[in-house]
């Protein structure tokens, strides 16, 4: 990225906490009232309070851990599953009705289902991840697996492949750019819900911290909370983008302007009802 | 160009005898798009296929690959019933048919790995085949960085390097301009020589078709036409009557 476009998203950031910082500081009351609403200076210092305690660490790495754990199961079972559902018709027939009963249903709505069927609140709290990811990972693959062009099969079929070799060499590597589409959202609704769960059940976790500060009226503790939870979401998500980029980068680039990072694009837009 | 001793990347292995007996090819569930088709391809023969385009030039070749059972009648390679599709009949497409993530060299190798070759001679063996169709310096490239014309060779190294006993060309060369063309039908030429390899072209070029084949098929008409003189430009004096009546058929 160019010096230039560093320095504008730098100054976008920038200028959004200078508004709050103004709103805040001359307490404005229009219609929207500023008066309760603390500083960023008064959420800087809360933040640099709280990340000064070994808790704020702690309760950083059960969240990480709860979404690394939840969130792999789901990226492994949910592209098997799609890949299942588009390529074989018994597959499809089998699970394809369970799969869109059970996507409407929200994952922070499994919670009663978590508590009956798990032992622990931590497999809760990871049961719940698991299914907000595992949602949008099996709907963008079994498009992307549909999608592919039955050319390549065909190619590979008549070089004398089998099922496993078009699976491996065709199937997945085509599919990639649309499961990292799944991906990137899937990442997105498992923060959604995994914090939503530590509100609910957590013992230790953001989620949790946050609405402990909630629950004391530590404004500037609520504001920490979402401070780091939108820095861990951004993390979480770059590294997938990352890691999509470098997966599919044969994808041909665009050839109008020179781009020296090129965004990652999924071939297949994957849209899921925020959980 | 040097040719190895240690890895014949050729076969003097003969090529395919491929057949149709009374067969009727097409898609279940709709009429058959060729009925009662008897053919017989000889073996290391040279035979193109014209046809005006909707007449069943694809699915005639799907179903000697094996990608499609005949819907009545048989389909044999050597008088074996063809059951499934498989590497000793390989197939060219029109376009589009290389793997887009795989660099050049890693499609040319993908019939030697889908056979395990290790990894040494696959190399040694794309290398080879990258010379011959003179794309030695795009071994590192993708599909896409390619221009139409060195796509279409990569997909004629990579369908040769598995040394397949037919090759089967759907319109390998129709989306390419007509300089282009001649050249790949000159390299063809060229490549076939030692592989010994039975070759059904299906074109819709009737030049392209009188060029390259021994036999000409015309599937519309059901006539198989012997071809004076295959594969020498300078045959098209002698070949005028046949061309009319080529296209006459069309």
């Amino acid at each position: 990225m160019s010096a230039g476009r560093r320095l504008l998203r730098a100054a976008s950031l920038a200028a959004a906490l200078g508004l709050w910082q103004l709103l805040t500081s001359l307490d404005v009351d229009l219609w929207l009232r500023f008066e309760q609403f603390p500083t960023v200076g008064e959420v800087a210092s809360a933040l640099a309070d709280r990340a000064g305690t070994a808790e704020y660490w702690q309760d950083l790495g059960f969240s990480l851990r709860r979404i690394a754990i939840g969130f792999l199961l789901a990226a492994v079972l949910g592209v098997a599953t799609g890949t299942a559902v588009a390529r074989s018709r018994w597959a499809d027939d089998l699970l394809g009705p369970l799969i869109e009963v059970a996507r409407p249903v929200p994952a922070i709505a499994l919670v009663p289902v978590a508590i009956l069927l798990l032992p622990t609140n931590e497999q809760g709290i990871v049961f719940i991840t698991f299914a907000a990811a595992f949602f949008p990972v099996v709907v963008s693959t079994r498009h992307a697996v549909r999608a592919l062009s039955p050319v390549w099969e065909e190619a590979v079929l008549t070089m004398g492949g089998g099922r496993l070799r078009v699976l491996f060499s065709v199937v997945l590597p085509g599919a990639l750019p649309g499961i990292f589409g799944g991906l990137s959202v899937g990442v997105g609704v498992s923060w959604i819900c995994v914090i939503s769960a530590e509100m609910i059940s957590g013992e230790y976790g953001v989620g949790y911290r946050t609405w402990q500060a909630y629950t004391v009226v530590d404004y500037p503790g609520v504001f920490v909370g979402m401070v780091t939870i939108g820095a861990l979401g951004w993390l979480t998500s770059t590294a997938v983008e990352l890691l999509g980029g470098r997966a599919t980068n044969w994808l041909p680039r665009p050839a109008v302007r020179p781009v020296t990072r090129r965004a990652f694009t999924p071939a297949v837009p994957a849209k899921e009802p925020v959980a | 160009m040097s040719t190895t001793t240690t890895l014949p990347v050729t076969t003097t292995r003969t090529g395919a005898e491929l057949a149709l007996h009374r067969a009727e090819l097409g898609h279940a569930g709709v009429p058959p798009v060729l009925g009662e088709l008897d053919l017989r391809v000889t073996p290391g023969e040279v035979l193109t296929v014209v046809g005006p385009s909707g007449c069943g030039k694809s699915t005639l070749l799907r179903t000697l690959a094996g990608l499609l059972p005949p819907l009545a009648g048989e389909a044999t390679q050597d008088g074996q019933p063809i059951r499934r599709p498989g590497a000793d009949r390989a197939l060219v497409f029109q376009h589009d048919a290389l793997l887009p993530w795989r660099t050049v060299r890693a499609n040319i190798e993908l019939p030697l790995a889908i056979r395990r070759v290790p990894r040494t001679e696959r190399r040694r063996a794309a290398a080879d085949w990258l010379d011959r169709v003179e794309l030695s310096g795009h071994a590192g490239r993708l599909p896409h960085q390619l221009s139409g014309g060195q796509r279409q060779r990569v997909q004629l190294a990579r369908a040769l390097a598995g040394r397949p006993r037919a090759v089967l060309m759907d319109e390998p060369f129709g989306a390419l301009d007509a300089h282009t063309r001649s050249g790949m039908q000159d390299l063809l030429v060229d490549i076939l020589r030692d592989t010994g390899a039975t070759v059904v072209f299906v074109t819709h070029d009737v030049d392209e078709a009188l060029y390259l084949g021994d036999r000409i098929a015309l599937l519309a008409a059901g006539q198989v036409l012997d071809v004076p003189h295959p594969r020498r430009r300078d045959a098209a004096s002698a070949t005028t009557a046949l061309r009319r009546r080529i296209l006459a058929s069309l």
